[in-house]
C-alpha cells in the first residue's frame, strides 16, 4: 500500500505547529498503525530529519499510552480498538490519512503527537483510590459482592486512561474517564467509606483542570477503546447528587 | 439545565393541549383562551395567573440560557486548538445541534410572542379573537410564516429528543436498560410534541380549520 500522511508537527509546547505531508510506500496491510509510523520514522532518521514523536508503550491495547486522532476519529476508524491495535488493512491503497494529537486545553501538546495527560493524574489524586491497610491479599470471599455490581465495576475498571473520550468530546469534557474512575470504586463495598467525598473531589479536580462540561452527547463512548458505556456518567451523576445533598459540597477526602 | 428544561417542557405540554382545542371550533377555542385569563379567580385577580406563569417561564428560560452559555463557553475554552480534520458525528445528531437549535427556538419564541400574544406582527392581531388570529396567521398566502413555524418546531423536536434524555441522565438515570427506555421515551415524546404543534398550522393551511 502507498499512503499519503498529513501529520501534525510541533517542535515543542511553544511552537505554533503545522500539518506536514509525507509519503509512505510499500506499507503492508498486516502492519499496525504504529508500525507504519515506525517505518516513516526510520526513513526520516536516515534522511537526517526529526522523527515524528508519538506516545506508545505496550502495543497490545492495555496500557493507554497511545492515542492519535486519525482522520478525525480518536484511535482511528475501528471501534473498540486502540491506535496500536489498529491494522493498516482498515485503510486502502492511495489513502490520505490525517494524524493529529488529542486536542484539549487540559492536554497541552509536548511535541508532535505527544500530549501531557497529567490532568488525569490530578483527577485520580483527588479521590480515585480507597484508604485501606495494605499487606497480603485478603481472602476473596471475605467480602461478598453482588455479581451485577462486580460486573459493572469491572466494566468501569477497564478504563485505560488513554484520553480518547476527551479528544472526541465536542465539549472537551473528561467526564467518561472521571465517571469510570469514580464508579469502579463506588459500586464495591471497599469504596463506600469515601464514596461521596470521592465524587465531589474528582469532579472538582476535573473542572479545575480545564475540561469542559458534559452534555451527554455520547461521542466519548463511541470512540472508547474499552467500550465504557455512557450510563457510567449517570452513575456518577447520581453519586454527585447524593453527595451534594449529604455533605453539602465538602470537597476532597 | 435539566430542572429548568423540565419546567419549560411542562409548559410545552399544556400549550400543545391548548392549541389542539382549535379542532373543537372557534367558539370553544376562544372560550379556552379567555378562561386562561380568568384562571385562579376569585383567589387571584383576572390575568394574575398568566403573569405568574409568565414570570416563572421567563426565569426558567433565562436560567436555561445562562446554564447553556456557561457550558458553551467552557467547551470553547476546553479546546483552544481545533482539529484540522473535522470528524462526522458519531453520537446523536440531536445532541450536536442543541446550541444552534436553541438559538433558533429563542428567535422563534420572540417572534411567536409578538405574533400571537401581543398581536403586533399578526394580520388580525385582535386579543379578543385568538381563533381569527391563528387562522389569519397560517393562511396559504402567508406560507413563509408556516415555513418558519415548521422549522422552529422541528428544531424544538430535535432539542427535546436530546434534551429529554439528557435531563433524565443528569438527574441520575444510570442503568443500561433504563438508558434504552429513556432514549425511546425521549424520541416518542419529541415526535408527539412536534406532531401536536405542527398539526395546527397545517390544518389551517389545508383549510381544515377556517
Amino acid at each position: 500500500m502507498n499512503l499519503t500522511l498529513r501529520i501534525w508537527r510541533q517542535k515543542g509546547p511553544e511552537d505554533k505547529g503545522r500539518m506536514v505531508t509525507y509519503k509512505v510506500d510499500d506499507v503492508s496491510p498486516d502492519m499496525s498503525f504504529l508500525e507504519m509510523l515506525d517505518v516513516l520514522n526510520e526513513r526520516l532518521i536516515l534522511q537526517g530529519e526529526e522523527p515524528v514523536a508519538f506516545d506508545h508503550d505496550c502495543r497490545e491495547g492495555i496500557c493507554g499510552m497511545c492515542g492519535l486522532m486519525i482522520n478525525g476519529n480518536a484511535h482511528g476508524p475501528q471501534r473498540g480498538t486502540t491506535a496500536c491495535q489498529l491494522h493498516m488493512r482498515q485503510f486502502s491503497d492511495g489513502d490520505t490519512i490525517d494524524i493529529e494529537p488529542w486536542r484539549a486545553r487540559a492536554f497541552p501538546v509536548i511535541k508532535d503527537l505527544v500530549v501531557n495527560r497529567n490532568a488525569f493524574d490530578k483527577i485520580i489524586a483527588a479521590g480515585g483510590y480507597i484508604t485501606a491497610p495494605t499487606g497480603s491479599a485478603p481472602e476473596a470471599h471475605a467480602t461478598p459482592v453482588a455479581k451485577a455490581d462486580a460486573d459493572a465495576a469491572f466494566e468501569s475498571a477497564a478504563c485505560i486512561g488513554c484520553g480518547a473520550c476527551v479528544a472526541a468530546c465536542p465539549n472537551g469534557s473528561g467526564m467518561l474517564f472521571t465517571a469510570a474512575k469514580v464508579t469502579q470504586l463506588s459500586l464495591l463495598p471497599q469504596g463506600q467509606p469515601e464514596r461521596y467525598t470521592r465524587v465531589i473531589g474528582m469532579v472538582d479536580a476535573h473542572d479545575e483542570a480545564g475540561f469542559g462540561g458534559c452534555t451527554n452527547a455520547g461521542e466519548c463512548t463511541a470512540v472508547c477503546p474499552k467500550g465504557i458505556p455512557l450510563n457510567t456518567i449517570g452513575r456518577l451523576n447520581r453519586d454527585y447528587l447524593a453527595a451534594t445533598a449529604k455533605r453539602g459540597g465538602t470537597p476532597g477526602s | 439545565m435539566a430542572v429548568t428544561g423540565i419546567l419549560l417542557v411542562l409548559f410545552l405540554i399544556a400549550h400543545m393541549l391548548g392549541n389542539l382545542k382549535i379542532f373543537t371550533g372557534a367558539e370553544a377555542f376562544n372560550h379556552y383562551a379567555h378562561w386562561l385569563r380568568d384562571l385562579g379567580t376569585p383567589l387571584l385577580a383576572p390575568g394574575w395567573y398568566l403573569w405568574i406563569q409568565r414570570t416563572v417561564l421567563l426565569v426558567a428560560v433565562l436560567a436555561h440560557i445562562g446554564a447553556a452559555t456557561v457550558l458553551a463557553l467552557r467547551a470553547r475554552a476546553a479546546r483552544p486548538v481545533q482539529y484540522a480534520h473535522r470528524k462526522k458525528v458519531q453520537g446523536s445528531y440531536a445532541a450536536r445541534t442543541m446550541r444552534w437549535g436553541g438559538v433558533i427556538i429563542l428567535l422563534f419564541v420572540i417572534y411567536h410572542i409578538l405574533d400571537l400574544t401581543t398581536g403586533t406582527l399578526n394580520p388580525v392581531g385582535d386579543a379578543t379573537r385568538p381563533h381569527s388570529n391563528v387562522v389569519a396567521d397560517f393562511a396559504p398566502e402567508r406560507w413563509y410564516v408556516t415555513l418558519f413555524y415548521t422549522l422552529a418546531v422541528v428544531s424544538l423536536g430535535f432539542h427535546l429528543r436530546h434534551g429529554t434524555f439528557s435531563a433524565l441522565r443528569s438527574l441520575g438515570q444510570q442503568t443500561p436498560a433504563g438508558e434504552r427506555r429513556a432514549r425511546t421515551f425521549a424520541l416518542v415524546f419529541a415526535v408527539v410534541l412536534t406532531a401536536g404543534y405542527l398539526v395546527v398550522p397545517f390544518a389551517v393551511l389545508t383549510g381544515l380549520v377556517r
